[in-house]
């Protein structure tokens, strides 16, 4: 019971924070991704053409979707966790009984909370450009969860060892756009050469996109059911390792 | 009978090699008031924070109300409320959601926090700025938010890391009188703290720590009749010759006022006497300094 009320209140907290700064956490994505689907689907997408028997505009929606997503479920963990270590207030959790299961799934679940809030947002400004049609509402729903949570975790480990506020945006900028750039959002993977598609596979972020894309428009360049069990396996490393900074009271405990 | 508060041999070596307690080891009693001094660097912040878990121990252990820290995890933190030496709160978040939240985190369900945290503000004085952002609060109000965040989970042990430091006189005493308070009420309290006249006013015992290791422990009743002499100022109507002998050691400060210094046992009258038998009339007498600031200084040197 006692874990279960700390559990509530971190996340309504998390929730609390995320939205009192809506301006910088909810209206960028929604405006960033009403850009792309204006550039890439609408001017530049009628001249591509179809893509895998889509029009591009259908083709590239559920990758900017997953990509909001990604971006701001880690950066909401990332920040807010960081922020609570800059201004000490992480002793407040640190001092009182909550375990470190319940402030990790704590800080977790406001960051899937922000990418699913995040995500309904982005979905409704591209129905604006284009109808969308679920084809797996199952795997749809499970990728946006579990990739949301992998990059929450993710976030997590960052803000653990960030020292600065620049160090909360070096990976997002270095590693995670870069990747996500690369992970098949705008483009599939039949375009590449052989060799890039092959180096391409060992990008984390392929599988979800593409399984995402499969749930709602049934294509896919990989295995779904690989692509879901890449990602769970990511969320059972990265959960054990942020369990593990926690317990070891790494960057957080002298 | 279970102390609220028992260290055995706890020693902490930082990862820099640097030892900041060398085998600290003290109880406290149960409804006590408890001062832990010591200079700066001395150990006393990594005392507290061993206590409520920011730093880990090398070795050693320590029982809160007898719940082992190690073991008894949770049973241990229930039982304590901290009141750090630095804000520690996000500036961002209102004053009442600062304190219903760290409710939360006690297992205690908002229904129960809500009219406790308006306890906690009332007696403190911060009910009116509940809704305001800690940021836009004074310093003051800040470290009262503190205690009331402290306390709200209801603490059998409160721990206050320089608790005033900063606070104006005004605020000072009210805060004086509000610990007192809640230690009446059966809190035990332990303060660290650099106004020693704080401890002397607040607390019936008191630990010294000096360079990581607890050099005293005793009362503080005991401790100030260590004290072999004491030094008075005395504002007189005017001030004596230089080479006048008053039966005590003396000399002018100003053209108002002396100071004389009076062994243990001596007693005044006769210093009263001789003043007067010279046409000098005493305006006033009081403590040169806090009596407790001496033997704090006395201590430390002789440990150094």
């Amino acid at each position: 019971m006692q874990q279960w009320v700390a559990f509530q209140t971190i996340v309504t907290k998390e929730i609390r924070r995320f939205t009192r700064i809506w301006v910088q956490t909810l209206l960028p994505p929604a405006i960033t991704m009403s850009l792309y689907f204006v550039i890439f689907g609408a001017l530049i997408g009628s001249r591509i053409g179809t893509m895998d028997g889509f029009s591009y505009m259908e083709f590239v929606v559920p990758g900017l979707i997953m990509m909001s997503i990604i971006s701001n479920s880690y950066a909401n963990v990332c920040s807010s966790f960081y922020s609570a270590k800059f201004q000490n207030n992480i002793e407040e959790l640190l001092v009182s009984p909550v375990s470190n299961q319940v402030i990790l799934l704590g800080y977790v679940i406001g960051g899937v909370v922000r990418g699913l809030l995040v995500a309904t947002i982005v979905t409704i400004v591209s129905m604006f450009f284009t109808k969308l049609h679920v084809h797996n509402w199952f795997i749809m729903v499970s990728v946006v969860l579990l990739t949301a949570t992998l990059f929450s975790l993710a976030g997590f480990i960052n803000a653990v060892y960030a020292n600065s506020f620049d160090d909360i945006s070096i990976i997002p900028t270095f590693v995670l756009t870069p990747l996500t750039y690369l992970g098949g959002v705008f483009y599939s993977m039949s375009l590449l050469p052989e060799f890039w598609q092959n180096v391409s596979m060992a990008n984390p972020i392929l599988y979800m996109v593409n399984a995402f894309r499969y749930g709602v428009l049934g294509i896919s360049d990989i295995n779904v059911t690989a692509s879901i069990a890449v990602i769970t396996g990511f969320i059972l490393l990265l959960y054990s390792f942020c369990l593990y900074l926690l317990n070891s009271g790494t960057r957080i405990r002298k | 009978m279970t102390y609220a508060l028992q260290i055995t041999d706890l020693r902490k070596v930082y990862d820099n090699g640097f030892e900041a307690l060398k085998g600290v080891s003290l109880t406290v009693d149960q409804g006590d008031f408890y001062a832990l001094l010591g200079p700066n660097g001395a150990g006393k912040s990594t005392t507290i924070g061993i206590l409520c878990s920011l730093v880990s121990k090398s070795s050693g252990s320590v029982q809160i109300l007898g719940h082992d820290i190690d073991e008894n995890f949770a049973l241990a933190k229930e039982q304590l409320g901290v009141v750090p030496q630095e804000f520690n709160f996000s500036q961002f978040e209102r004053v009442i959601d600062i304190i219903t939240q760290q409710a939360g985190y006690y297992g205690i369900p908002q229904k129960v926090a809500l009219p406790r945290a308006q306890h906690y503000l009332e007696q403190l004085g911060l009910w009116d700025k509940r809704f305001d952002q800690a940021r836009m609060l004074s310093g003051g109000m800040k470290r009262r938010l503190m205690i009331a965040r402290a306390l709200v989970h209801n603490p059998k042990l409160l721990i206050l890391d320089e608790p005033t430091a900063g606070v104006d006189i005004e605020l000072r005493r009210s805060m004086w009188d509000f610990l007192r308070k809640i230690n009446e009420e059966g809190t035990t309290i332990i303060l660290t703290t650099h106004y020693l006249e704080e401890a002397e006013s607040l607390c019936r015992n008191v630990g010294i720590i000096n360079q990581g290791e607890l050099v005293e422990n005793t009362s503080i009743k005991a401790l100030l009749s260590q004290l072999n002499k004491e030094h008075f100022i005395l504002d007189v109507t005017s001030i004596p010759q230089p080479d006048l002998d008053l039966g005590y050691p003396w000399r002018a400060l100003d053209d108002e006022s002396i100071e004389v210094e009076v062994e243990k046992g001596q007693g005044v009258t006769a210093l009263f006497a001789a003043i007067k038998s010279h046409g000098i009339e005493v305006l006033s007498m009081r403590n040169r300094a806090n009596r407790l600031e001496e033997l704090f200084v006395n201590l430390v040197e002789q440990s150094r």
